[in-house]
């Protein structure tokens, strides 16, 4: 099949800043082929990001692009969805802008069920300041925040906060799989109301620990042990797998999605009217609106 | 001579209906023809404590909310301890003569004191006594000759079309009042003659969203904040039937991000807070600086510092305006005088953001947003000035978003226009968007760039100081005073020197601004060289806008008055500084 646009199409002149065998350069192909499988024009997209290494992807594709201040991705993509529902929008960053700094904005993002996929490259770790530990950072992590006995703190499991907190497409993928994370993402563009994609994307930098070889290790797919991703009980328990539980197992794939519940959007009465940016300025009917205070 | 003007003081606990009870007789004085002002000094209680609220109505437009009350309602005994003093002679005091003493050795003589059974009449009305204010209110209406069927028509707006039987029997309730005065001799005989030509009344909050409407916004995200949160709930109850979208958010954080989304998005964008919310979007409205994104931030002040007095005046966050943000980025401050300036002021902002693709911060305060006012019919036929599109003539292939302009202001493409996309980016960054912060901050040829892009952001305020209001002088050329002000301060100020003038002959004027940033440096040393000496007169401690003032243009204002208890400026008070100042 000819497609309108070519893989290149998507790609922007600008070469990534990461380092060399970094987990986000999987992400960054794995959104690219998701965009590029569902043809979306590239100035309907616009891609809104934070503050660190990985938030520096919306750079590296031909989209619009907003890269914002840390952890204050997912209002400013909510702000521009509800002033033009007809863009694709979707939301990159790592673990400690979404899961830290950010994480009122996350959970506030997912109970409204915005239409709006949001990509975690999770590597554990603060790789732009050079090695703090982060939210999901695992218990006993040495870090240069935490260098004598480790992080103290219990790991943000993203995947139980977003089920409680009403995502209704819920998936996790590993940068060693850039075929399967496409095709998550794809999913999650696809699906009408809000998407997180947990992306392991190792950090060959900082973290020495959650490695592409200890992932390799320990991950399996939920779709083959028949999880049913309608199921949310399901959902729950395997989410509780990891960190919560153990670290032997770690499940990937879509955990649950919710196809039925409309989205934030389908709710909101001033879009009833279309598109905010699409209509007309000022006021018709000032006498009407001013006798209200005579 | 006939008395122009009147006022009454409506005092109880929270939860009395002490707001209600003066609305509605705000309301009547507007539709009695009287230009009305309205001051509430409430508490940060919701039932309880001790509230009042006065409502003055002149047959001359006001310029405050009055000294003196004619009246004071009487709503509990704590009332009547507070206010009974303050009534002049002439005046009255309503108050139920079954719980509420009076103490005569504290009443000015010739005051009349209307003791009437409020409770126990209100009871022959409705058994829980709900309407014992309505009692006192057409008790009010009644001592003032006002006409009853404004009465009838305010509690018509009240409860409207839904309860018309409650709406009527507040009517009867009003009636007991009004016959008890009466039969207790009658009304004060003040001899005004209304014209009972209804004016427009609003608060200064209500003007300032009349004039984002008129100016097309679409978009409103905001977390509740006294005294900022009529906004939200104005535009929440008529947002929608103009296509504004309005969101109460999780914490201000998210209403200054959300509004930058829209605004980058391409709709006029606002939100609105206080000094508390404001000190959490700095960040964020230095992004929106940064990226070149245009919006409007209402700041209504209210007393700091932290919580401070949640519902009470001051102009306390004008460093806070003016320093928002890391880093320099350029920004426009307007402060609005009166509810007139609330409407057309808000509306220049949206022109001044999007034409200068920056955030512009319109600051208010308390005793402007929440007062009611009446003001002249407003003219929502403001222009609408969008500012430089990419797409208007320019092509994909030459677009370069921050591209380096004489006037600073660089070709803007909406998301969803084929051909123009780019990254709006908080790092510092190229024209075409591409960053230089990280692995090309520091070349040579990148160092040359960073300036020249910082320059071009700071060249918009060359055009915003153009674009904006002027500084004024008002009141007679020569006079031995000049006040210096800001805001809401007018009223008091203009008030206070025609009481000078008449008290004791002494001839002052005012310098104000409604511009507060970019400041008009040549305007106003130009201005200050009629002024002969002078009295910066502002809501804080440290004189916030003579510090302004003196860094801009040298000058040094020679006397400062600031009040920073909580309550707005009296004119009485100006008008004994300026003669001590001048004496």
């Amino acid at each position: 099949m000819k497609m309108e646009f070519e893989m290149d199409t998507y790609k922007s002149e600008i070469k990534p800043t990461w380092c060399p065998g970094c987990g986000d350069f999987a992400v960054l192909r794995a959104l690219q082929t998701a965009i590029h499988a569902l043809q979306l024009e590239p100035w309907n997209i616009l891609i809104v990001s934070g503050i660190g290494c990985s938030s520096n992807l919306p750079h590296f594709l031909s989209t619009y692009g907003f890269h914002a201040i840390h952890g204050r991705a997912l209002p400013v993509a909510e702000g521009a969805k509800l002033a033009n529902p007809d863009l694709n929008v979707i939301v990159t960053g790592g673990d400690g802008d979404g899961y830290g700094i950010g994480v009122g904005h996350f959970i506030h993002a997912m109970r409204r069920n915005f239409d709006i996929t949001y990509v975690v490259m999770n590597n554990q770790i603060y790789g732009l300041t050079t090695g703090q530990a982060s939210p999901t950072s695992e218990k006993g992590m040495k870090t240069k925040s935490t260098p004598i006995e480790g992080v103290i703190e219990n790991p943000i499991d993203p995947i139980s906060l977003a089920l409680a907190s009403g995502a209704t497409y819920v998936a996790r993928t590993f940068s060693g799989d850039v075929k399967t994370m496409a095709e998550l993402v794809k999913g999650g563009i696809e699906h009408k109301g809000f998407a997180l994609i947990d992306c392991l994307s190792p950090c060959v930098t900082y973290n020495k620990v959650n490695t592409y070889d200890f992932f390799r290790e320990r991950v399996y797919d939920l779709a083959k042990e028949g999880h049913d991703p309608t199921d949310m009980k399901a959902a729950f328990a395997k989410a509780m797998e990891w960190p919560a539980v153990q670290r032997e197992r770690i499940p990937l794939g879509l955990f649950y999605r919710n196809k039925d519940l409309p989205t934030y959007e389908d709710l909101e009465i001033s879009l009833r009217k279309g598109s905010p940016v699409r209509q007309s300025l000022g006021v018709e009917d000032p006498d009407e609106l001013m006798a209200e205070f005579l | 001579m006939s008395k122009r003007s009147l006022a009454l003081r409506v005092g109880g606990a929270a939860g009395d209906g002490v707001s209600s009870t003066a609305e509605s007789f705000a309301k009547i004085s507007a539709r009695s023809g009287l230009h009305t002002w309205t001051y509430s000094s409430y508490q940060s209680v919701i039932r309880g404590g001790h509230v009042w609220t006065q409502v003055r109505g002149g047959l001359d437009p006001l310029l405050s909310h009055g000294d003196d009350p004619d009246v004071v309602l009487c709503l509990n005994q704590q009332t009547m301890d507070v206010h009974q003093a303050d009534v002049p002679e002439g005046g009255a005091i309503i108050y139920d003569v079954d719980s509420v003493k009076p103490d005569p050795t504290k009443i000015r003589k010739n005051v009349r004191l209307i003791g009437i059974a409020l409770r126990k009449k209100a009871q022959t009305l409705s058994p829980n006594a709900l309407m014992r204010n309505t009692v006192a209110l057409g008790a009010a209406v009644q001592l003032f000759d006002m006409d009853f069927r404004h009465v009838e028509s305010a509690f018509k707006d009240i409860w409207g079309d839904k309860k018309p039987e409650v709406a009527q029997q507040n009517l009867q309730a009003a009636k007991l009042g009004a016959s008890a005065v009466v039969e207790m001799g009658g009304s004060l005989h003040l001899g005004l003659a209304y014209t009972n030509e209804a004016k427009y009344l609003m608060t200064g909050n209500e003007a300032l969203c009349l004039g984002a409407l008129a100016a097309g916004v679409k978009f409103l995200a905001q977390y509740p904040m006294t005294p900022a949160s009529s906004i939200l709930h104005w535009f929440a109850s008529h947002g929608p039937k103009y296509g504004v979208v309005v969101k109460q958010v999780e914490d201000e954080l998210s209403a200054m991000n959300m509004a930058v989304g829209a605004g980058f998005a391409g709709v006029r964008s606002m939100t609105a807070t206080s000094g508390g919310g404001f000190s959490l979007m700095v960040e964020a409205i230095g992004q929106a600086g940064m990226t070149e994104t245009p919006l409007v931030a209402v700041l209504v002040q209210r007393s700091g510092p932290s919580t401070g007095l949640p519902t009470k005046t001051e102009q306390g966050d004008l460093n806070l305006a003016l320093g928002a943000g890391q880093g320099d980025w350029p920004r426009a401050i307007l402060a609005p005088r009166h509810p007139e300036e609330c409407f057309s002021l808000t509306a220049q902002a949206f022109n001044l953001a999007e034409i200068y693709q920056t955030p512009v911060i319109v600051i208010s305060d308390l005793y402007l947003g929440e007062g009611f006012r009446t003001v002249e019919k407003l003219d929502f036929n403001v222009p609408i000035v969008r500012g430089m599109m990419a797409a208007d003539g320019g092509t994909a292939k030459d677009f370069r978003r921050y591209q380096i302009t004489e006037s600073g202001v660089s070709p803007r493409a909406l998301p969803g226009t084929k051909g123009f996309q780019f990254i709006g980016a908080t790092d510092e960054h190229m024209e075409n968007g591409e960053l230089i912060s990280d692995v090309l901050a520091g070349l040579p040829e990148f160092v040359e760039e960073r300036r020249k892009m910082h320059e071009k952001r700071m060249r918009k305020l060359d055009g915003l100081r153009k674009d904006t209001p002027r500084p004024e002088i008002w009141g007679p050329k020569n006079a031995d005073l000049t006040v210096i002000l800001w805001g809401s301060t007018w009223g008091a100020a203009h008030e206070a020197i025609l009481q000078v003038e008449e008290r004791e002959g002494v001839k002052a004027n005012t310098l104000e601004f409604p511009t507060i940033f970019p400041f008009h440096v040549e305007e106003t040393l130009q201005l200050l060289r009629g002024v002969k000496q002078s009295l910066a007169v502002e809501g804080n401690y440290t004189g916030q806008f003579a510090r302004l003032l003196r860094a801009e243009t040298g000058y040094k204002p020679d006397h400062f008055y600031g009040r920073y208890d909580g309550e707005p400026f009296a004119s009485r008070d100006i008008a004994d500084k300026i003669v001590e100042v001048v004496a």
